[in-house]
This record gives C-alpha cells, structure tokens and sequence, in this order.
C-alpha cells in the first residue's frame, strides 16, 4: 500500500511543480488580505500615541497612557510588539491552508471527469491508497503554498519572533493536520458528487464563513460575545493561533496553550479521516 | 477456461434496466466485439467485467474469478482501456507508464523490461518523453493501450476504443490491436457502435440492444444468418408494375421503387438477380444498372431490432463527456 501511495502522490506533486503558475495565483488572494488589509487598516497602529501629543504629554501620564495602550495590545493581539501586517500575515498563512484544503476535491473531481478514477479502481490496489495519495499531496500543497505566504509575508516587512525552531514545527503541524482533517472530508464528499460545479459552490460556501469566524483577521479578544463560541469551534483559529505565536511572540510563546490547540486539531482531524475514509471507501466500493 | 463468462447478467439503475439478463462467453484468445447503440447497455457490461459496478443479480466471471467475489484476482489478470482518455496530460508518457507500473505493484526493473517491450510496439519513439498534452489523439490512445497492457493482462478491455479518431487514426489503432492482441496472447474484449470496424476485426461479436443479447456468432455468420442481400436497379418502368410482376420471385424478401430507382432485400442475392433481371427484361422493362450488394451489420442490426444503429437518447453529462473527449483527442 505505501508502494500505491508514493506512485499516487509522485504523480501529485509531479502536476504541483509543474504549474508554477497555478500556485501563484492561489497565493493572490491571501497576499492581497495580508498587502492591502493588513498594512492598510492597521488596527495596532490605533495605539501608537501622535507626534505633537507625545511632546505636550506630562511624563508620568505618558508613562500610564503607553502602559495602558501596551495591555490593551497584550489583551488583544497576545504581544505589545505584534504590528497589525504581522497578525494578518500569520492569520493569512493559515487561511490558505484553507483554500487549499477546500479546493483539494477539484483534482478529485476532475479525476472523475476524466475517468482517471476508473483506471485506478480497475488496477490492484487499495481503495485507501486512492484516498489516501490524495489526501496527503494535498495537505504537501497547503504547506508549500502557506511556507510561501510566510516567506512573502517576510519580504514585505513581517516583523518575525520565532520561538525556536521547534515551536515553528508546531506551528506547521497544526497547519498539516488543519489540512488533512479538511481534505479528508472534502474528498469524501466530492467521490459523492455527480456534478463537478457543486464542489465549487461547496468549497465557495465554506471559504469565507470559516475564515471570518476564525482569529485570521482580528484577535479572538474582540469578536463579539454570540460569534465566540464559533470561533472557538472553527479548526481554523486553534492553527492560526500555534502558528502565530510560534513566528511572532518570541519568548512569550505558551507552549500549553499550543499543545491544546494541536490536541484539539489532533482531534478533529482523527475524526475527519475516519468519517471520510468511511464515506470514500464507501463510495468507491459499493453499488455505485 | 472460459476468459470471460456470464450469466443472467442484470443490472438495474433505479428503474432503468442497463443490462436485462444476458448470458455469453468468451474464448480465450478471441477479439470480442459488443455491438450496440449508446445506451445499450455495452458500457455497463465492460464495467461489470471489470470490476468499476456491482451487478443487480447473476454471475460474471472473468479468467474464473468472480467479479464480486474475487475482485482483486480480477482486477489482476485485467487492463482496461476506458471510453475517456485516462492517461494524464500533465506527465510524460514514461511516467504515466510508470505509474502504471506501480499500480500493477511491478518491482522497478521488472517495469523497466515491460515499459521498453510494449514501447516497441507501439511507434511512440522519443515522444514518450514528452508531455502527453503534446500528444495527438492517435497517440493518446496507443499510449493508453501500451499501459494496459504493462503488466501482461490475460483479457484487455477496451471501451469504444476508436471514438472520436479520424479514420487514418482508427486504421491504426486496429492494426496496433490486433498485433498486441496477437503477439501478447490476450483475449480483446471491445464495444463499439461502429459496425464496420466490429466487422473487420473482430472475430466474434454480440449485438446488444436496450440491455439484450439480439445475436451472438462470427460476423460472417451474422450476416449471413440476418443480413440480406441489397440489389438496387435503375430502370424505365414503361407503364409495369414491378412489384406486381416480382411479387413471387422466390428470396425475394422486399421490393420498393423510388421512380427510376428499385431497391430489392433478397435471400441469397447471387439466385435472385437473374430471375429479377429475365422477368424485368421479357416483359419490357429497360433496366440501365444493376448493383448488388452484400450485407453489412448494419443490416444485421437493423433485421434484429427494426431500427438503424444510431445515437439513442443519452443524458446530457454523457453528451457533453463524449464531446469534450473529441475535443481533447483533436487537441
């Protein structure tokens, strides 16, 4: 079966490297987020006391003000030091995990289409192995592409921390199992679907629901009291937040905290593979 | 051993029967044909054989082993050639055959040995490294038939395997075929609803129809058996009723005039146009040309169902597939 999987996946990644282009384009949306949004709104920026104002403070006030502007900070981006570019940006490496993930049933569907699926249902191998080869290139293409948002974000002025290599490879595990957990169930319902555009309008559908409920664009501190218990469900926001506090918050990175995210990701994506793998196999063994 | 065998073969979608019962068998080492209109039923049947759909009721065995009992010492001995091209545009055709190999779980050199023994048949030279979405449509196909074939497969399905491809092109593909099928000893199981083709090339055929087996024998047999023979004359009537004056040739099957034109079905042409030509001529008809010709499946077709053989209802996904197929073999 490994044997199944690593000939599926080569294939896989052979399609991922050799359109370049199509992986840029996926990186549009995200980069404009983080470019236009992030620089632009600037929500830490609101915090910065003016010019003029500093020099006609009274020092001891100018003493309390920043204080009080650096809790506030604290409270609600995790770090006096985080620039509001820096949250999105991290925020944006998570969202195209997403993208990515949501999208992974448009491979699956065109396979179908092309009657690709046949052929591999007609040879030897394991359902699973079908499955499974497209699960995993698609969380190696989240990866790639939220590796390349993190390096972008990088080039315009992310202002990195990291925690130590290892908390980074935490935050990217949370990424990986996002992906996988996400995947999982897209491709099982994609093996279902008779109509390629449905999958569209599912993955559209999912998208920007599930990114605005997360913590991707504005601290989880702010979001009103009736839409926290979604963001506390969303899987998106317990990745974004091991990623983010493992490139920006340095040595107040809390590494319990981490581990209960990816616990709860762990989880979730256990779950998912399951009912997915159930679904699928379901699906391309049965009385189709 | 039979290499394909079934029985009572049922296949029932909601309240559309695919395949209503057949039962037939295939020698080892035949060319197989399945002839029908789309929508017979010939794509369901390829799909029960090889393993893609479970079958409603009845048995279907392939090589000895039963299609829903022992699917992966079926799907082993098989390769299957789809109605779509399945081979994937953005790989090479040496790493499309690869991973074919792979999927046959061949160990590397083994591989190495098959890939440059099925690439000897089938003329794709130095192109084989290139990119398949260069490929034309011919190339295409034989490159699809060179990794059915990769792992020595004992029956080679092939669905529709010309459709869509100019003539020179589908020329060529027969010939690629019946050498393989040939030098490699394995048992070709096709559909097709191009009735010249079954004709040519395979040695035995079944005419299916809305899910039944109408006929089963060599095409020669069919033809002889269900076909009549045409003879088409043109003739200035001067005032005769031709059909009154023919009425009792005997194996004279059917008679209508068209003006100057007489279409007759008759039952061994070869007695029957001298007695049509002598009656013709003693009483005073001018006959300016005779033609005769013998009969083609089509006509086999059409005396077992009433019908021509032409495109039937189809939903529009199949449609629409089929289409997008042509576009990309024209590519």
């Amino acid at each position: 079966m490994i044997g199944e999987v690593s000939a599926l996946m080569g294939r896989e990644l052979r399609k991922l490297v050799r359109s370049p282009a199509l992986l840029l384009m996926t990186m549009i949306q995200p980069v404009l987020w983080m470019g236009l949004y992030g620089k632009a709104f600037n929500l830490t920026g609101m915090f910065s006391i003016p010019e003029d104002l500093l020099s006609r403070l009274p020092p001891d006030s100018l003493r309390v003000v920043s204080s009080a502007f650096n809790a506030a900070l604290t409270r609600f981006f995790g770090s006096p030091e985080v620039d509001y570019f820096s949250y999105v940006a991290t925020g944006m490496a998570g969202v195209i995990v997403l993208f990515v993930s949501v999208f992974s049933g448009m491979s699956v569907a065109w396979d179908r289409r092309l009657g690709f699926i046949n052929k591999l249902l007609a040879a030897p191998i394991s359902r699973f192995s079908i499955v499974l080869s497209k699960v995993l290139a698609s969380a190696v293409r989240a990866m790639v592409q939220s590796g390349l948002v993190v390096l972008t974000a990088i080039a315009l002025g992310l202002r990195l921390d990291t925690a130590g290599p290892v908390a980074v490879l935490l935050g990217f595990t949370a990424l990986a199992l996002l992906s996988i957990a996400l995947s999982s169930l897209i491709i099982a319902i994609t093996l279902r679907l008779k109509n390629w555009e449905y999958h569209v309008a599912l993955a559209n559908l999912l998208n920007l629901p599930l990114m605005f409920t997360s913590s991707a664009l504005y601290p989880r501190a702010i979001i009103p009291d009736w839409m926290r218990p979604i963001t506390d469900i969303n899987p998106l926001t317990h990745a974004i937040e091991v990623l983010r506090s493992s490139l920006l918050y340095g040595q107040s990175f809390d590494l319990m905290a981490s581990l209960n995210h990816l616990a709860y990701l762990a989880a979730f994506s256990a779950l998912c593979v399951v009912v997915g793998s159930y679904f699928a196999y379901g699906t391309l063994n049965a009385e189709r | 051993m039979k290499a394909v065998e079934c029985s009572s073969l049922k296949k029932v979608y909601g309240n559309v029967v695919a395949v209503d019962g057949i039962s037939f068998d295939v020698e080892e080492g035949e060319v197989f044909g399945l002839l029908g209109p789309n929508g017979a039923g010939k794509t369901t049947v390829i799909n029960v054989l090889t393993t893609l759909i479970r079958p409603t009721s009845g048995v279907a065995r392939v090589c000895g082993y039963d299609v829903l009992t022992q699917q992966g010492s079926v799907r082993r001995v098989i390769g299957l050639v789809p109605q779509d091209l399945t081979v994937d545009d953005e790989l090479t055709g040496m790493e499309n055959l690869r991973l074919q190999a792979a999927l046959y779980h061949m160990p590397k050199d083994l591989a190495r040995k098959r890939i440059e023994e099925v690439l000897e048949q089938i003329d794709l030279n130095e192109a084989i490294h290139r990119k398949v979405s260069t490929y034309s449509g011919g190339m295409r196909k034989r490159l699809e038939l060179a990794g059915a074939l990769i792992h020595r497969p004992k029956v080679l399905f092939l669905d529709e395997p010309t459709l869509g491809l100019d003539v020179q092109t589908r020329t060529s593909i027969w010939t690629y075929v019946k050498r393989l099928a040939r030098e490699e000893g394995v048992t070709v199981f096709m559909t097709t609803h191009y009735m010249d083709e079954a004709d040519a090339n395979c040695d035995r055929v079944a005419i299916i129809d809305r899910g039944q087996i109408k006929a089963i024998d060599s095409p020669r047999a069919l033809k002889s058996r269900f076909g009549y023979d045409a003879i088409e004359l043109e003739v200035v009537q001067n005032g005769i009723d031709l059909k009154e004056l023919l009425s009792n040739v005997s194996g004279l099957k059917g008679i209508e005039s068209y003006n100057s034109r007489v279409l007759i079905k008759a039952e061994g042409g070869e007695e029957v146009l001298p007695e049509v030509l002598g009656r013709l001529i003693s009483s005073g008809v001018t006959v300016n040309r005779v033609e005769m010709r013998k009969p083609t499946l089509d006509e086999v077709f059409m005396s077992l169902t009433g019908r021509r053989i032409r495109d039937e209802h189809s939903s529009k996904e199949e449609v629409l597939k089929q289409r997008f197929n042509i576009r990309r073999l024209r590519a």
